[in-house]
């Protein structure tokens, strides 16, 4: 029979050790699990396309065009008689890119003049918030399209069309988060220890807020994804030949009561990106926030 | 005024306590294993009594209220035990039944009046509501009763007041139109959670009166959950210790007091600090709150105790009568407080 | 620097708050649209080498805005502050800032949730060159055992922790900058009644092996009782009295402060004086009344009070009273029940 010292000792051995983390592993998270599989089998498909697609994707068969699904052409060949599968799986390369790329620009830029904006207060702040007004109110689409009209089509005006558009969302969101968390306790006392502000805001505030402009970052993937394909649509986006799902819709809404496939697979795969990429989101918000609260 | 009996709820004969608490058991439920929250609770509440229940946090006593309340959040459940009110059991009443007993028979107090306020309704309404919908009133007549119950907490100029949001009125004012709301339909049990942690020292002086003589107009009994000692003594004539969960120790709040029969119930009283003796040192309870989660069958204080044995590791005491009206979670209470060998 | 001089000292600070929107007001030129509030109207206190000193006051009394403007995170709208004799510039250089140190009352928001407890440590420790890089994890080490906590703990993060071992952090990192003075704002109140020894002792110690002056702000008069030397009361703004303890609560010479001592809740003793309950609720400060801002409330105004705004006085050897009635004032025990020999 121990003795109750000892097990005693150990006890408050055991008290006085610092308490284990109770947070659920991340594997046992539904959402982060399913949307890192979707949106991780997107990226290996699009990274391993040379090897996985049987055409070239531009390459056209007059002789074999509008062709339905069968052995040779699993789903089919467009009016070029390109192959639509290895259509479908090149464009995830344009697609995903530009979708996670397109994010980047606008979440730095955003995050830094929304901070700045939050932290110092006063006409720093009013001035960029003005200026962020004056982006709200112009439609999101309205003002993409005009840019790249503007900018003439291309990847490159895809980008900068979207981050001048997009960077305000996240400007307000680290704001407000900026706000709250300069108020608190901790990084009043960072001040009294004698951190400077750029200190304070980037080692200190940063971390705590930038998880919502993470997250929201997530959604916006989803939106800049639907934006190239819109502007695909429309015929704005990325020139011909290159394989991108908008076009790809586009071209095939001819044939839709014949060749449905061609228009209405694509839609398909960026449905199922969306939702990955919006499952990806949820999970890490649970994964960023959970102490929050505390 | 209304002294009109409702319908469904009579005095039962032979029945002396008003609530009556056994075994009660609360828990969470998740798909493969069950967390005990409030284990085996068991205390009685007399009419006209003023019941203290004191503790920590992560002790179980706003849970326990909570069960009295049917307010229990999303996913914690009662596991088993019973609630009797009025010679009424409450666990597995019907829904209607038991959500009719609220307002009329027993009323809650909560701590943050600010929360338990809605934002956006006149105080005079939320108070009045309780009284249409029980007491089957008009509106004028409910408005009427809500301005007369403010008048009767103490709110001066009530008839004014009434037409405030609660974000206009101070905690002080807040935590009066709450105990307003409580008595608006006279109840015969008030459940108070914490109701003057929030509040200033002066104002709680004024509000811990007030419920005071509220009790004796109505006749009402008080179950009152605090962490603050001092606070105890003074409003209330009995009290039940809470730790992790258990009831460690009943009885009046002066014997317990000047003679605590738990080691941790002496650990408390040695470490708050007595306005009364400012000399005595405190000493404060050594280790730390019990981790729920992790419950051995054992005594859970056990690990922090200056006073333990081998057998409190292998087995958790019931609470047991040391004395008569005095019952104690220890098997050595009577060897250590009154030096009996046994 | 005689032993004496104060290490901290204020003379007539002020602080005004102007609520609403500051631009619009400018330019609609209407001097009436903004509300002013006026936290501190008027503060003269010094706080003296390794003593404790005491800052009691309910809500709205300008507690925690004198604290902060101690500390220099809010800047006073007029009135010196004076280090060890030395004025304090409202730019606060390093040296400064890391001498005069600050302890929150919230545990949970203190300390920055993303941040391990050796990482901010360590930060502070190389930003202000107390120890070569070296020897930072021994001295954080040394930080934390001071103040009660293990080596283990360098690696964890704020979440893995209790009230009141984040209490404990929060002193250690206030500790690591070795500072003269600590300015506590309620540092127990949101703390367990058995952790609350803990930590108050942890401040005796302090006060002992370092010689560390501390400003303890806190509601809770037992507590001050038991810890601090002298003991500051503020109302509405204002210091209506200064004392040595144990002389403050056996012959309280402002009214406010014998109505505090009244309505303390005690763990022995009955209810004290039922003269001194006050009525009513502390008046918001945006509207200070004329004359004594205590007027309205005291059973013993008269009409030179009404008149006059009284001015800290001295009523006997080191305890001053703003009451114009000081030494009129009917002789009050705060324990007529027990008799304590003081």
């Amino acid at each position: 029979m121990t003795t109750p010292t000892a097990v005693l000792a150990g006890y408050q051995a055991k008290r006085r050790a610092v308490r284990p983390r109770s947070r659920k592993p991340w594997y046992k998270n539904g959402s982060l699990v399913a949307g890192m599989t979707i949106v991780g089998l997107l990226v290996l498909m699009a990274v391993l396309a040379p090897v996985i697609a049987p055409y070239d994707p531009i390459q056209q068969d007059l002789t074999a065009t509008l062709q339905s699904p069968s052995a040779a052409h699993w789903l089919g060949t467009d009016k070029f008689g390109r192959d639509v599968l290895s259509r479908l799986i090149w464009g995830a390369r344009v697609n995903l890119r530009i979708g996670f790329l397109a994010v980047l620009i606008p979440f730095v830029f955003g995050s830094v003049l929304g901070g700045i904006a939050g932290y110092f207060g006063g006409w720093i702040d009013a001035i960029i918030m003005r200026i962020v007004d004056v982006f709200f109110a112009f439609p999101f689409y309205v003002m993409v399209i005009a840019l790249v009209f503007i900018l003439g089509a291309g990847e490159a005006s895809i980008y900068l069309a979207i981050a001048a558009v997009s960077w305000v969302s996240y400007a307000k969101i680290v704001r407000g988060e900026v706000l709250v968390a300069k108020k608190q306790d901790y990084v009043v006392g960072a001040r009294l220890g004698g951190m400077s502000h750029t200190r304070v805001l980037v080692r200190h505030i940063g971390p705590n807020v930038l998880s919502q402009a993470i997250i929201y970052g997530m959604s916006d993937i989803v939106m800049d994804i639907m934006a190239v394909v819109t502007l695909g649509y429309l015929g704005l986006g990325i020139a011909p030949p290159t394989a991108e799902w908008g076009s790809m819709i586009l071209d095939g809404q001819e044939f839709i009561t014949t060749l449905w496939q061609q228009a209405t697979i694509p839609g398909l795969i960026v449905v199922v990106t969306s939702l990955g990429v919006s499952w990806l989101g949820d999970g890490l918000s649970d994964l960023l926030s959970p102490d929050r609260r505390k | 005024m209304l002294e009109t009996p409702l319908p469904g709820v009579t005095e039962l004969p032979g029945v002396t306590n008003l609530l009556s608490v056994t075994d009660l058991t609360l828990g969470v439920k998740r798909s493969n294993s069950s967390t005990v929250i409030v284990d085996s609770v068991s205390f009685d509440v007399a009419t006209g009594d003023r019941f203290g229940i004191v503790g920590e946090s992560g002790s179980g006593k706003s849970m326990t209220l909570r069960a009295i309340a049917n307010l229990l959040p999303v996913g914690v459940q009662v596991m088993s035990g019973s609630i009797r009110y009025n010679g009424q059991e409450l666990v597995g009443m019907n829904r209607g039944k038991r959500r009719g007993l609220m307002g009329p028979e027993i009323a809650m107090i909560f701590q943050e009046p600010m929360t338990a306020l809605n934002p956006v309704m006149r105080v005079g309404e939320q108070i009045a509501e309780g009284p249409r919908r029980h007491l089957g009133l008009s509106r004028k007549a409910a408005m009427d009763l809500a301005v007369s119950m403010m008048g009767r907490t103490g709110i001066p100029d009530p008839a004014r007041r009434a037409l405030a949001y609660p974000h206009e009125l101070s905690g002080g004012l807040r935590q009066r139109i709450m105990i307003a709301m409580a008595i608006s339909c006279r109840p015969k049990l008030i459940l108070c959670d914490e109701p003057t942690t929030a509040l200033d020292v002066t104002v709680q002086r004024q509000v811990l009166r007030l419920l005071e003589e509220l009790c004796d107009d109505f006749g009402a009994s008080l179950v009152f959950v605090t962490h603050d000692l001092a606070v105890v003594n003074q409003t209330c004539r009995n009290l039940a210790v809470m730790y992790a969960g258990r009831m460690v120790e009943t009885g009046r709040v002066k014997d317990v007091f000047r003679d605590p029969r738990h080691p941790y119930t002496k650990g408390l009283l040695d470490s708050a600090p007595d306005f009364d003796q400012p000399h005595r040192p405190l000493i404060p309870i050594p280790g730390f709150p019990a981790n729920l989660a992790n419950r051995p069958n054992a005594c859970a204080f056990a690990p922090r105790c200056p006073f333990v044995r081998d057998h409190c590791l292998e087995e958790s005491p019931p609470l047991a009568p040391v004395e008569p009206g005095r019952d104690a979670a220890c098997f050595y209470s009577d060897e250590i407080f009154k030096k009996v060998t046994v | 620097m005689s032993v004496d001089e104060a290490v901290l000292r204020v003379s007539s600070i002020t602080k005004t708050y102007h609520l609403g929107n500051v631009l619009l007001e400018r330019l609609s030129k209407n001097k009436e649209s903004h509300s002013a509030l006026t936290a501190l109207g008027g503060i003269d206190l010094e706080l003296r080498k390794g003593e404790i000193l005491a800052l009691v006051g309910e809500s709205g009394s300008g507690k925690s805005t004198l604290a902060k403007i101690l500390v220099g995170s809010v800047a006073a709208t007029s009135g010196d502050v004076f280090h060890e004799g030395s004025p304090v510039p409202a730019r606060r250089g390093k040296d400064l800032t890391r001498r005069i140190q600050m302890v929150f009352q919230d545990p949970y928001s203190s300390l920055n949730p993303r941040m391990s407890v050796g990482s901010v440590l360590s930060e502070l420790l190389l930003v202000h060159k107390i120890v070569p890089r070296r020897e930072v994890r021994a001295e954080s080490i040394r930080l934390l055992n001071r103040v009660g906590l293990d080596a283990d703990v360098l690696d964890a993060y704020p979440s893995q922790f209790s009230g009141g071992q984040r209490q404990r952090i929060a002193i250690a990192r206030a500790l690591a900058v070795r500072p003269d003075v600590l300015i506590a704002d309620e540092p127990v109140s949101a703390l367990d009644v058995s952790v609350q020894a803990t930590i108050l002792e942890l401040f005796k110690s302090l006060r002992d092996e370092l010689g560390l002056s501390s400003l303890f702000v806190a509601h809770n008069l037992a507590v001050v009782q038991h810890l601090s030397q002298r003991v500051a009361v503020m109302y509405l703004g204002r210091i209506v009295e200064v004392a040595e303890t144990a002389e403050l609560f056996a012959n309280p010479r402002h009214p406010y402060t014998r109505a505090l001592i009244a309505s303390i809740p005690r763990m022995t003793a009955e209810s004290v004086n039922d003269d001194f309950v006050l009525e009513g609720e502390p008046p918001s400060p945006f509207n200070i009344p004329q004359g004594c801002r205590f007027h309205p409330r005291c059973p013993f105004a008269v009409q030179a009070c009404i008149e006059t705004d009284p001015a800290l006085m001295p009523v006997a050897a080191g305890h001053d009273s703003a009451c114009l009635r000081a030494h009129e004032l009917p002789t009050f025990s705060s324990f007529p029940v027990c008799q304590e020999v003081l």
